[in-house]
This record gives structure tokens, C-alpha cells and sequence, in this order.
């Protein structure tokens, strides 16, 4: 193991896994915020709103992320979409994971009692009140431990971005392996980035959910 | 005569090819103590339950106030409509569906104050004498969690009270119970019994069904098979179906 060359090269990987940071936490948001509009559709009333939102769910969750992210970034410019790379990454990452959130978020929805629905409903309360002052505290709850997996798989998962040449941690591993031939030393030094951020944030989902937690 | 506070006209609720009720016809005037008993699976939780529309109705009506519940309306209207009826009427259940993220004290607030029934201090007020008034006044800040169930059962009846219902709907609200848990809310029930709110009970408890009610209704089969004043229900049944019911119920 050519230590003395890690320790030359490291502070590039650092530049990197920062945009994997940044890449995770965009597509994160964005995954949280279609996740979450998409388990309320699927869980409406209303076919209209239910039908889209499952087949998002089944279309992004049936398909491998790496074609859902070269359609766009390869396909898009051809009816008329150009993206930058970060740009197609966060969008890319974020529209495959949100598919997976609203299945936690529904899943964790589903999970609260009926009986506090009917208790809820009980008391004259309308539809929307039972749902948000009733259900989605207890799901709340519920649904941080499957979002904090989502989340860490798709950190890990960011590594396909580096095919798009999005300049984050897989894609220096490669580019310095090009320059150094020493892929060994190239991938430990990514792995131990990757390891950091996903421990960091995997304390940050147990402080979360300590902190939701019911008394 | 005053008019029922519920009527019921042939009643039927299927679920699916499964005929639960039969066609149940059931007058409740104001300020009666109804009591609903018969075997497991006779249909008395889904009577019960099709009144505030928990249970949609198959065929037949429930008129509550001078409405008819179970009326044929657009989505949107229905929900409104129910939501109207449901203020009126006060359910408890068996196993007391307390909200666990809130305390005793905001289990019995959140619905007048989401509602505009009272301001958030004029409820918080409300909601102390209410506990005060099921006895547990020093729990108004424990979590459901930290609640024994009669503790809990109590909590939910003062949140049904605070919509101040027109009528008050219990499941079987001791049977999830330890027995020396069971007195302390069947006192509660009998108390509001005392002050004439209009309640119907289904119980499997003959005992504090005859304590209690001034009318008894024996469900058998999706039917009523008997019905009158407890003294003639339980102490001269003229059906052999609720001989045979209570016989083997006095037996256990
Ligand atoms: N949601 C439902 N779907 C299908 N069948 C149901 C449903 N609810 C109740 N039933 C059936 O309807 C019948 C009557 O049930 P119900 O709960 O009204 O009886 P009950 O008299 O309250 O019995 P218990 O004393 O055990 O509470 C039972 O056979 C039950 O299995
Ligand atoms: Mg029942």
C-alpha cells in the first residue's frame, strides 16, 4: 500500500466526497418532497391523484436507477431537456429515490391504527385534520428509520453519477487510478470517505429519531 | 311523546355476502339509557357503528335529530354532513383509540379547538373539569402511555363529553379492561347515566346493563329478538332465545 501517496492525494477526495455530499442531500430534499406528496396521493380517495402516483412508484422503483439517469442526461437533450451533470444527478437520484420514500412514508401511514382514524373521525373531525394533527405525528414517527435507509442507500447509490461525469468521489477514484495505476490504494481512500458520511449521517437518523421519538 | 332522538327503520348491513343486520327497527328517545346485548357476532357493534356512519348502511334508515343520517349526497357534502352529525354523537371504544402523541389534557382539547368550538383557554378550562369530573384531574399532562386503562377509558369519555354530544355511543368499553379496573369507568358512565345524557351501551356486563339502563335491547342474529325495560328482559325474558342467553351467560 503506497501510504505516502495517499497522503498526498487525500485532500482531493475530500473535495469530492463534498460533492457527494452536496449531490446526497439535494437528491435527498427532493426525494422527501415527491415521496411525500406521492404516499398522500397514493393514499387519497380520489383516483385521480391515487393512479399517478403509484405508477411513479412502480415505473422508477422497476427500472435500475443508471438507465433512469442516462434517459435523462442522454436522452433529455433529444426532446429538449439539457441539464448539466450535477444538475441530471440530483434530479436523476432524487425522482429514483422518491419512488422508495413514498413507500416508507406510506408504509408508516398505513401502520397507524385504524382505530385512531375512526377516533379522529369520531370527534367530527374533517378528513385533512384527522390526517395531519392525528396520523402524521404517529407516522412521523414511524417512517425515520425506512427514510434514514433510503437515504443511506442512495449516498452509497450516488456512485452511479460518476458515469455521467459528475466530479464526486467514484469518479476521482477512477480518474486518479488513470494517472497513478494504483486502484487499490484509489478505492480504500473512496470507500473511507464513503464509510465517514454514511456513519455521520446514519447518527444523524438515530438523533432524529431519539429525538421523535414518544415519550 | 317526545320524538326519538334515533330512529331506526329497517335496517341492513351486509359485508359482502355476509348478512350482519337483518332489518332493525330501534326508537332511542331523549335521555333513555339504552342497552345493547347478545352474543358475540349478533351485530351489535356494527348497529352501533352504522348510527355515526362508521359503517355505511346497506339498506333501511337512521334518522338522529330530526336528520336522516344516511342520506344519498355528493362526496364532498357527505363528508361535510357527517362531520356536522358526528360533533353530536360521542363514541368510546373498546380499546380507547387515545391519541398517544398528545396528553390526556390535549386528547380532550384538540377536537373543540380544531372545530372553533371554544377558544384554545375557554377548552383547556372545559377540559379540566371534564377530567376533574372523571376523576383524574391530577392527569391532565400524562401521555395515554403512562395511563392504566381505566385511566385511559376515562380520558376518553371526557373527550367524547367535550363536544358536549347529543348522545353517547360505548363499545364495550370495559371488556379490554382488568377487572378491578371495570368499576371506575362503569361509575363514570353511571354518573352521566344520573345527569340524562342520552347513551347506548353495548356490554357484555348484564349486571351494570340492568344497573344502568332503562331500556334493554337483546340482539340475536342480526335481530332484535326481544327488548323492553331491564326488570322484564332480565328477570322475565319471553323469548326462548334470551332465556337461553342469559342462562348460559349467568352460568360462566
Ligand atoms: N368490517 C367487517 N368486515 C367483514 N365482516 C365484519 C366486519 N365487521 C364485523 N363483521 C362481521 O359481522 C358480524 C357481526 O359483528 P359485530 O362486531 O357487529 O358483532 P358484535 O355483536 O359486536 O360481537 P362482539 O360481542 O364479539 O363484539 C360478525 O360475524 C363479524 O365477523
Ligand atoms: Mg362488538
Amino acid at each position: 500500500m503506497d501510504i505516502e501517496l495517499i497522503g498526498r492525494i487525500w485532500p482531493f477526495f475530500a473535495e469530492a466526497a463534498w460533492v457527494t455530499v452536496k449531490i446526497s442531500i439535494l437528491a435527498i430534499m427532493l426525494g422527501l418532497t415527491l415521496g411525500f406528496t406521492a404516499a398522500l396521493a397514493s393514499l387519497s380517495r380520489n383516483p385521480v391523484l391515487r393512479w399517478p402516483a403509484r405508477s411513479y412508484v412502480s415505473l422508477f422503483r422497476g427500472t435500475p436507477a443508471l438507465i433512469q439517469l442516462f434517459l435523462l442526461y442522454f436522452g433529455g437533450p433529444q426532446i429538449g431537456i439539457h441539464l448539466e451533470p450535477f444538475e441530471a444527478g440530483v434530479i436523476g437520484l432524487g425522482v429514483n429515490i422518491g419512488a422508495y420514500m413514498c413507500e416508507s412514508i406510506r408504509g408508516a401511514i398505513i401502520s397507524v391504527e385504524k382505530g385512531q382514524t375512526e377516533a379522529g373521525s369520531c370527534l367530527g373531525l374533517a378528513h385533512h385534520q384527522v390526517m395531519s394533527r392525528i396520523i402524521l405525528p404517529q407516522a412521523a414517527r414511524m417512517m425515520v428509520r425506512p427514510l434514514g435507509v433510503n437515504a443511506i442507500a442512495l449516498i452509497k447509490g450516488s456512485a452511479i453519477v460518476s458515469t455521467i461525469s459528475v466530479v464526486e468521489l467514484s469518479y476521482t477514484a477512477h480518474r486518479y487510478i488513470s494517472s497513478t495505476y494504483k486502484p487499490f490504494e484509489m478505492f480504500i481512500l473512496a470507500s473511507v470517505f464513503y464509510l465517514a458520511i454514511v456513519t455521520i449521517f446514519s447518527y444523524g437518523v438515530k438523533w432524529v429519531d431519539r429525538g421523535v421519538a414518544l415519550e | 311523546m317526545t320524538e326519538p332522538i334515533v330512529k331506526i327503520r329497517g335496517l341492513k348491513k351486509n359485508f359482502g355476502q355476509l348478512e350482519v343486520l337483518k332489518g332493525i327497527d330501534m326508537d332511542i328517545e331523549p335521555r333513555q339509557i339504552f342497552a345493547l346485548i347478545g352474543a358475540s357476532g349478533s351485530g351489535k357493534s356494527t348497529l352501533l357503528r352504522t348510527i355515526n356512519q362508521l359503517e355505511e348502511v346497506t339498506e333501511g334508515e337512521i334518522w338522529f335529530d330530526g336528520e336522516l343520517v344516511n342520506q344519498k349526497l355528493p362526496h364532498r357534502q357527505r363528508e361535510r354532513h357527517l362531520n356536522q352529525l358526528r360533533q353530536n354523537i360521542g363514541m368510546v371504544f373498546q380499546h380507547f383509540n387515545l391519541f398517544p402523541h398528545l396528553t390526556a389534557l390535549e386528547n380532550v382539547t384538540l377536537a373543540p379547538v380544531l372545530l372553533r368550538r371554544s377558544s384554545k383557554a375557554e377548552a383547556i378550562e372545559q377540559a379540566k373539569i371534564l377530567l376533574d369530573k372523571v376523576g383524574l384531574a391530577d392527569r391532565a399532562d400524562y401521555y395515554p402511555s403512562r395511563l392504566s386503562g381505566g385511566q385511559k377509558q376515562r380520558v376518553a369519555i371526557a373527550r367524547a363529553l367535550a363536544m358536549t354530544p347529543k348522545l353517547m355511543l360505548f363499545d364495550e368499553v370495559t371488556s379490554a379492561l382488568d377487572p378491578e379496573l371495570v368499576g371506575e369507568v362503569n361509575r363514570v358512565m353511571k354518573e352521566l347515566a344520573q345527569e340524562h345524557m342520552t347513551m347506548i351501551i353495548v356490554t357484555h356486563d348484564l349486571r351494570f346493563a340492568e344497573d344502568v339502563s332503562d331500556h334493554v335491547v337483546f340482539m340475536a342474529d342480526g335481530l332484535v329478538a326481544e327488548q323492553g325495560p331491564p326488570s322484564q328482559v332480565f328477570r322475565a325474558p319471553q323469548e326462548e332465545r334470551t332465556k337461553a342467553f342469559l342462562q348460559q351467560v349467568f352460568e360462566d
